[in-house]
């Protein structure tokens, strides 16, 4: 059969319009921290989007409870928080940055230096960005030292907070919770898959074998444990099995392009987080319609980061349905797993239906059998 | 009696492949012919009309035109062909098949039942109205298309772009806003299936619901025996269709709720 799956595109992946506001933040580094709560050492990653979003929040929020609780009214309450943000803001996000530009000389450092680094960098930030302040306004510096003493129990809180969540990330519950959502076996790709085996054994014999093979491959993994970690190589090939079988029940009408950036495959993901979506791109892109129908996967990495485009043909909104239940699934897979780091987004544009997801890179540390 | 001749219907074509193979193999106990094989539902009721065969195997998922639906237009059919409805795996469709007796295969289909489906459907053994029951079941807001037979060729007319439906002798018109097509299905029998969509503004005229715009008292005419009546106005066309005395109360609650 010539060529069934083209992998031969190898355009540069567009990202989705709606792109999460804070990814920038995330500064590009080298290693391998799998989740961001459970780092060794005592301090937590500043440079994680999820943390640091909300510690600027949990930090803002208390600075306007402060200041309700000395303002009279609306309109005090109001300029208060307006003369509190003036200092807090650039206290709070340089801290951020230092913290995060510094976390590599940190961790090296022994636990108790880090805390103590931890604690000191929010005061210094104060005292610097409050002197450069009254020296603009010529103010009087009664406020310093409170103001120093406030920002490092600020940094304690963050510390604490950060150490609690990584706690209550228990793997038994979060597991528990992941196991729910693990991708079911269609009854009736089951049936028509071994179905149109059976109508190629008389035919072509060393085809069907082939089939059956990849049928069987294809069930145990659908049977795995779907909370391990596998590489983008080793899914893709789950989901080349998969297209394959499609292909032969599907025949012409199924066409599929591969574009796998080479620097991504080796990057962790969990097992079957692509192949429902690919399943779904056939169920409602593929079966629906009697002409020939293209679907296309992409994966690329930037810097830090994977994207992953999936996309099929759109057949209109009432076919949508099935689309969400999947979606919703892997959504909340990746939400436990990367919390704020992993984004999925959908569109539809030019007739097409596009599932755009992006996550961390993380390099697979070794090979998973 | 000449052997049956059957119909494959199914979008994929290794299970097309199967079915002949399994046909092959009970030929003996079961002669046959295969007049055609339809990989949609569009030319399923195509081979039916043009190759009349006395059975369908007709798979329930199919692209667009599904199974179920191709079934609904059989069984609109004067002297349709039997079914035999093919399916992977359905729960409510083979519900619904077991309470209205119909003869159904589970994919991989197997040739003993097969051939024991195949007498079955053969001897007559099931009646036919179950193919309409079961299609009203499974699909109970109806066809989503009227077939008709035009230049030797099936059309597919999407429900919602037909304004009225009109009897005339043996036939029905089909009137859409871009033109008139026949078809031979009764009009008494589209008024049930279609209850919702359709309202009788006379003895011989069905019109959609959507279409109504308004109303239009018309006086004595020379066209009309000289009674002064009610006029439909429709959208999308000039044309305006009579309301009998005895429809006007309906058709006025419609207009006017």
């Amino acid at each position: 059969m010539p060529g069934p799956i083209d992998e031969s595109i190898k355009q540069p992946l567009e990202a989705p319009s709606k792109a999460a506001w804070w990814l920038p933040f995330r500064i590009p580094a080298k290693g391998s921290d799998s989740d961001p709560f459970t780092l060794e050492g005592p301090v937590p990653d500043w440079c994680n989007a999820g943390i640091a979003v909300r510690v600027i929040a949990a930090v803002n929020a208390a600075a306007m409870l402060v200041a309700a609780a000395v303002s009279g009214d609306i309109l005090v309450w109001a300029a208060t928080c307006q003369r509190f943000a003036l200092l807090l803001e650039p206290v709070l996000l340089s801290s951020l940055l230092l913290g995060c530009l510094l976390r590599r000389p940190i961790k090296s450092l022994p636990g108790e230096a880090q805390i103590g680094i931890t604690l000191l960098i929010p005061p210094l930030a104060t005292y610097a960005i409050e002197s450069a302040l009254y020296t603009l306004y010529l103010e009087a510096r009664s406020t310093m030292l409170r103001d120093m003493a406030l920002s490092a129990l600020a940094a304690a809180g963050a510390m604490y907070w950060a150490q609690l969540r990584s706690q209550s990330h228990l793997p038994a519950l979060a597991e528990a919770r992941l196991s729910a959502l693990q991708a079911r076996i269609r009854p009736h790709f089951l049936f028509n898959s071994l179905n149109a085996v059976l109508g190629l054994i008389r035919s072509d014999p060393k085809r069907a074998e082939t089939m059956l093979e990849d049928l069987s491959d294809l069930f145990r993994v659908l049977m795995r444990d779907h909370h391990e970690r596998v590489s983008l190589a080793q899914e893709m090939a789950v989901c080349r099995k998969y297209l394959g079988i499609e292909r032969l029940r599907l025949g012409e009408r199924l066409i599929v392009h591969l574009a796998i950036d080479p620097r991504a495959e080796s990057a962790q993901l969990p097992l079957l987080l692509l192949q429902p979506l690919i399943e779904n791109a056939v169920l409602h892109g593929i079966e629906p319609s009697s002409s020939v129908g293209v679907i296309e996967v992409r994966a690329e990495r930037r810097g830090n980061t994977l994207q992953i485009l999936i996309s099929n043909p759109w057949h209109g909104k009432d076919k949508h349905q099935g689309h969400q239940i999947g979606l919703a699934n892997v959504r909340q897979r990746l939400e436990l797993l990367h919390d704020l780091e992993a984004t999925l987004d959908t569109v539809v544009r030019n007739e097409r239906y596009e599932v755009h997801m992006r996550l961390p890179y993380i390099p697979a540390a070794a090979e998973v059998k | 009696m000449s052997a049956p001749s059957i119909l494959i219907v199914d979008d994929e074509p290794f299970a097309r492949t199967r079915l002949r193979e399994i046909l092959g193999d009970i030929a003996q106990d079961f002669p046959h012919t295969i007049v055609a094989e339809a990989s949609d539902g569009r030319a399923a009721l195509e081979a039916v009309n043009q190759s009349r065969p006395d059975i369908v195997l007709l798979d329930i998922q199919m692209p667009e035109i599904t199974g179920i639906e191709v079934a609904a237009h059989i069984a609109a059919m004067p002297e349709g062909p039997r079914v035999v409805f093919v399916t992977a795996f359905d729960e409510f469709a083979l519900r619904a098949f077991e309470v209205h007796a119909m003869d159904y295969l589970v994919k991989p289909v197997r040739a003993p039942r097969l051939l024991e489906s195949l007498q079955r459907v053969q001897q007559g053994l099931r009646a036919p109205s179950g193919l309409r029951e079961v299609t009203r079941t499974l699909a109970p807001e109806g066809r989503a298309h009227l077939s008709v037979h035009e230049r030797g060729r099936v059309s597919l007319i999407d429900l919602d772009d037909v304004l009225y439906l009109k009897a005339e002798l043996k036939y029905v018109t089909i009137r859409t806003r871009d033109g008139e097509h026949i078809s031979e299905e009764s009009l008494v029998a589209l008024e049930e299936e279609f209850p919702e969509r359709f309202v009788r503004v006379h003895r011989n005229a069905l019109v959609a619901r959507a279409a109504i715009v308004g109303v239009e008292r018309v006086e004595a005419g020379p066209d009309d025996g000289g009674e002064p009546h009610w006029e439909v106005r429709l959208a999308n066309i000039a044309e305006r269709l009579p309301i009998s005395r005895r429809q006007w109360p309906i058709v006025r609650n419609i207009v006017k709720p």
